[in-house]
Parts: C-alpha cells; sequence; structure tokens
C-alpha cells in the first residue's frame, strides 16, 4: 500500500449564485476595493488516502467526493493528488 | 395511524413535529433514533424534522443522508411508505435521492424567519387531499438555505405532473418575484417526489398545527396523511 495526500477544491458551478461571494464582493467595493470583482467562494479539503496505486487513490477520493464531498447538481470540484511520506 | 420522527443529531423540531401529530393531531408517534437500522413495522408515515442535523457542515442534509436511519428511510419510501420533510429535513430528501434539486443559500443572503404565505397548487396528494386548490395556508418559516434549484428540465417535469404542491404567495394568492421569499425557481416551497409518497417543504406546518399559538393552518398536511392512509 501507497500513502497518497489529496486536496480537493470544490466549487459552485457557474450559473449558481454564490452568495458568500457577493457578499465579500459588497463589502470590499464599500471598503474601497473597487478593482476587484466576480468573487467565488469554494471549499478546500486535504485528506490523506491509502492505495494500491495512483490510479486507484485517485478513484477512490473521486467516489468520495461524487457521493459526499461534492454535491455535483450545483458543484464541481477538482482534485490534485500527490504521493505522500506520511 | 403512527408517526416516527426521526431525531438527528442537531434536529431542533424534532418535539415540534412529534407533539403536532400526536397532542394536536391526535394520531400515534415514535422518535426514531439517527443509529437505527430498523423502521418498526407498525409505521406509517415517517417526518424528518426540521434542525441543524450534524452542525449543517459541509452543506446541509448531506452527512445526515449517510446515517444508518436514512438507509432504511430510503428503503421504506422505495417500498411505497410516506415521508415527510419539513426544513432540514426536505435538505436531507435532496440530498439523499428521493427527491430532485437542492436547497441553495437563500438569494437575500439573510436567514429568514417569519410566518409565509402558500398557495396550495395540489390538493390531490396524500398530504394535501384536506386543502383546498388554491388556498392560501399562513406557516412560519425558518432557514438560511431555501432557495430551491434544480435544472431546468427537471423544473419542467414538476410544473408538468403537478409536484409542485405549495409556492410562496401574497396573503391574497398572488404568486410573482415579490412574493419570492428566498429565490426558489418558480416560487416553489414543497414537492413531492414522483410516486406521491415524499412530500419535502421548507416552511414549518408542525409550528402552526395549535390555535393556541394562533394559527393551526399546518395540520391538515398531517390529517390529509392520516385520511389518505385510512
Amino acid at each position: 500500500m501507497n500513502n497518497y495526500k489529496a486536496f480537493v477544491t470544490i466549487r459552485l458551478r457557474d450559473g449558481i449564485l454564490d452568495v458568500q461571494g457577493k457578499t465579500v464582493e459588497n463589502a470590499l467595493h464599500s471598503m474601497a476595493f473597487n478593482s476587484i470583482n466576480n468573487i467565488k467562494i469554494g471549499k478546500y479539503v486535504e485528506l490523506n488516502v491509502e492505495a494500491e496505486s495512483f490510479e486507484s487513490a485517485e478513484e477512490i477520493v473521486n467516489q468520495a467526493c461524487m457521493q459526499l464531498i461534492a454535491n455535483p447538481i450545483i458543484e464541481d470540484y477538482f482534485i490534485d493528488l500527490v504521493e505522500s511520506e506520511e | 395511524m403512527k408517526f416516527g420522527v426521526v431525531v438527528f443529531p442537531g434536529s431542533n423540531c424534532d418535539h415540534d413535529a412529534f407533539s403536532a401529530v400526536s397532542l394536536n393531531a391526535g394520531y400515534s408517534a415514535q422518535y426514531l433514533w439517527h443509529k437505527d437500522s430498523q423502521i418498526p413495522s407498525d409505521i406509517d408515515a415517517i417526518i424528518l424534522p426540521g434542525g441543524f442535523s450534524y452542525g449543517d457542515y459541509l452543506r446541509c442534509g448531506a452527512i445526515a443522508r449517510f446515517s444508518p436511519i436514512m438507509k432504511e428511510v430510503v428503503n421504506f419510501a422505495d417500498r411505497g411508505g410516506y415521508v415527510i420533510g419539513i426544513c432540514n429535513g426536505f435538505q436531507i430528501l435532496t440530498e439523499s435521492g428521493l427527491l430532485p434539486g437542492v436547497l441553495l443559500r437563500n438569494n437575500s443572503m439573510k436567514f429568514i424567519c417569519k410566518d409565509v404565505f402558500l398557495k396550495v397548487e395540489n390538493n390531490t396528494s396524500a398530504f394535501t387531499n384536506k386543502l383546498i386548490k388554491g388556498d392560501i395556508l399562513r406557516i412560519p418559516v425558518a432557514h438560511g438555505e431555501g432557495n430551491y434549484f434544480a435544472e431546468d428540465d427537471i423544473i419542467q417535469e414538476l410544473e408538468d405532473n403537478n409536484r409542485v404542491i405549495f409556492r410562496y404567495a401574497s396573503p391574497e394568492g398572488n404568486v410573482d418575484d415579490s412574493t419570492n421569499l428566498n429565490g426558489s425557481i418558480n416560487n416553489i416551497a414543497g414537492i413531492i417526489n414522483k410516486n406521491g409518497n415524499v412530500l419535502g417543504m421548507m416552511p414549518h406546518p408542525e409550528r402552526y398545527s395549535d390555535e393556541i399559538l394562533g394559527c393551526n393552518d399546518g395540520i391538515n398536511i398531517f390529517h390529509s396523511l392520516a385520511n389518505y392512509l385510512k
């Protein structure tokens, strides 16, 4: 078994209203950061996974994302996987 | 008629739901613990109550969906058992796939806690047969994520098959953007599944099930189901 570390970024799909992003954007504009626009706020999940190979680790994390970590109706996710010493 | 009321860690409307169906409506009721892995055979209908199950961590309802009792609730519904999800219960139903779509953050960016008016769009369902089509119910809401969203084809299917049960309306029954509480597509406040045995709604009928609380517009949802199962 090998150890891998996954960094998962989850973001709302385009077209889904991001009220957190909008609120932060409004606050920044009220602070005179008028050059900042189009703020999107997502989630970041870090996890360790044991697997036979890089491919099977990727598949395990992908399944975890599809079933629980993200909701594919409204969210996209991106997995960055690396070998880990942990 | 016996209701089972599921208790998740973080449920906070379980006692209200229990009281509404037992003390107020006069039926039997029993709590079902989230770790239970079976549903007693004498349960006719299950209520997933409001609250903040598992702290609303990750997404509302996302973790509750994988609790042991939910596997049984899904089996129960698949066998034709009747399920009502209220507020967080509705969110759990969408996460578990028993109902389509998802509840997004309110478009006002605010947690909304107030009485709203619901237009009854379908009174032929198991949950609304004691109501009158077009009637207006006064029912409270209390949610931060009640903005119903689904893909266009799902919305079309819901509309074409009269599966939208309640819409946010004015006291006079007007349904438009000015009465759209939270950004829900087509003012949707409550829907049923394809087979008509699962209802999800954001407003809280159990909180208005007793005259002493100033309104009992919610109680006929429970009476409807009992009437249907009679």
